[in-house]
């Protein structure tokens, strides 16, 4: 089924690639912004980089791709997250070592499957202009699954991403709520799998971020600010990438960069005039 | 169990041991706080006050001895929201992107449950928090753009949000500007006599607080080398007035 939308979003496929992607632009900044909080930027691309290995894993066993990269990708992040928690790695030790695990077994898996060849670039850099009604339906329960769980638990998220200590002696269930936040980034990265790829996935969860600090004056204002950057750069990028056909995952990422040099531009001015 | 007037010690430790590695950071230490109570802890670096906060609050479990808060075992204690926490050098993340009064309100969140959305006596809890640290007037304002000794005043606030019965600041005024000292002395003060808030002060910096404390707790190479009313220490030739220069002197010597 079309609706009746404007260039460039007038093809059923443009149209469910702006379902999938306005999904996708919402939730992995939503998520980013308690990543980027705990100083853990690139846990997406850690986990990025295992779902790829759980994508290997399902073409070699013939399980859907999608469901192989959810498991992995959710047990991943949380494994790092409880090594990081136990102080038994330091975050970014633990995410090091699951990132290159994950490519070198992705690399494997998927020869051993006899599937190393171009098929494997739509899950690198994603594929969004050959999503399925089902896949973008999919995508968009679990984003309405991530916004409704922010929604509910983001003031308890915004405290132990300030202070994981204080949070700890207040009471507050700081381990579960890390894990959580976790398994919370896993499913975002497998959302994003189609959309921009494992490996730009953490682009979308840091740049529109890093873009919202520099405008908004609240923690609240940051989250309404990076979702609404995300959301943009999915309808920029989708619109410039089907007028210039070019590839709609990279140039989601380099609209979400661009916003980051601007609003960065902004903030130096504004500080400066402000010295 | 100790009682004060019919209730149990906020905080007790009963011989408490730690150690990391080989190294001996806590050799069976005592310590208890009443409710109501203004206790300041103090001693010379690595003498381990840290480390006993840490024990205290059930953030570590002690080798040998016992921890309790409210008469529980610290890892057994449920409400835990009755302690208020300032962490040393609470640092602010130059790019924090929160106001005064969502940092402060972050304190509530563990006493009406990390789901529940902020009823109006959470809100009334922060503006109290605030009024008490003299930063009513900024509660917009984003934390960054505050001075350090206000960002400070900002995480006792924080503290103070949840209305705990003990209050745990560790080195909370290292650094603060005198007005916020003295602000700080006052927020601490008024908990502690009107509202009956037990208060544990680990600090280099007693002058601000010294007339104001109940007891005094020195802690040197992990054993308790002096524990009552300021008072006693100052008989001993010691000033806490002017710490700067005896009381320094007094922990690092000899005995």
């Amino acid at each position: 089924m079309t609706l009746p939308l404007p260039w460039p979003f007038d093809r059923e496929y443009m149209q469910l690639a702006l379902a999938s992607g306005v999904a996708v632009g919402a939730c992995a900044p939503l998520i980013g912004t308690f990543l980027v909080q705990k100083r853990l930027s690139l846990m997406g691309d850690g986990i990025g980089h295992m779902a790829f290995a759980g994508v290997a894993a399902g073409l070699l066993t013939g399980v859907s791709p999608l469901w192989t990269a959810l498991l992995v990708a959710v047990l991943g992040a949380m494994t790092i997250e409880w090594l990081r928690l136990r102080r038994r790695a330091s975050g970014d030790l633990a995410l090091a070592v699951f990132f290159y695990t994950g490519i070198a077994g992705g690399v494997v898996l998927t020869s051993a499957a006899g599937s190393l060849d171009s098929g494997v670039l739509t899950y690198l850099f994603g594929s969004v202009l050959t999503v399925s009604p089902g896949d973008a339906l999919g995508i968009c329960l679990l984003g309405l699954g991530i916004l409704a769980v922010v929604a509910v638990g983001w003031r308890a998220l915004f405290a132990v991403a300030m202070d994981e200590e204080a949070a700890r002696v207040a009471g507050l269930p700081v381990d579960a709520l890390s894990l959580g936040l976790a398994a919370l980034t896993a499913v975002t990265v497998v959302a994003a799998m189609r959309v921009v790829g494992v490996l730009l996935v953490a682009a979308l969860m840091v740049l529109p971020v890093g873009s919202a600090q520099r405008v908004a004056r609240s923690f609240g204002a940051t989250l309404r600010w990076a979702v609404a950057i995300g959301v943009g750069s999915v309808i920029i990028g989708l619109t410039v990438a089907r007028a210039a056909s070019l590839a709609p995952g990279g140039t989601i990422v380099l609209v979400a960069a661009a916003a980051f040099t601007v609003t960065a531009a902004l903030d130096v001015g504004r500080r400066h005039r402000m010295a | 169990m100790s009682l004060t007037d019919g209730r149990p010690d906020v905080l007790r430790l009963d011989g408490v041991g730690f150690s990391y590695g080989r190294h001996q950071v806590l050799d069976h230490v005592s310590l208890r706080v009443g409710p109501g109570e203004f206790v300041a802890l103090a001693g010379p670096n690595g003498s381990g006050k840290s480390t006993l906060v840490r024990v205290a609050l059930g953030l570590t479990q002690p080798e040998g001895g016992e921890a309790r808060l409210f008469g529980e075992p610290t890892d057994h204690l449920r409400d835990r929201w009755r302690i208020g926490y300032v962490p040393q050098r609470a640092v602010v993340v130059d790019q924090l992107p929160a106001t005064v009064q969502e940092v402060v309100a972050s304190g509530c969140v563990a006493r009406r449950g990390w789901a529940r959305r902020p009823r109006p006596d959470d809100r009334e809890r922060v503006d109290r928090a605030l009024e008490v640290v003299a930063l009513a007037g900024r509660r917009r304002t984003p934390i960054v753009e505050l001075s350090g000794g206000q960002q400070q005043r900002v995480f006792i606030a924080r503290a103070l949000a949840s209305e705990p019965e003990l209050l745990v600041l560790d080195e909370p005024i290292a650094g603060v500007d005198a007005e916020s000292q003295a602000r700080f002395r006052d927020a601490l003060v008024t908990r502690c006599r009107d509202d009956g808030v037990a208060v544990l002060l680990v600090s280099h910096e007693l002058g601000a607080v010294a007339d104001d404390l109940d007891r005094l707790v020195v802690l040197r190479g992990g054993r308790v080398a002096f524990d009552g009313p300021p008072a006693d220490l100052t008989a001993e030739g010691v000033s806490l007035g002017v710490h700067h220069t005896d009381l320094p002197m007094w922990l690092e010597g000899p005995g």
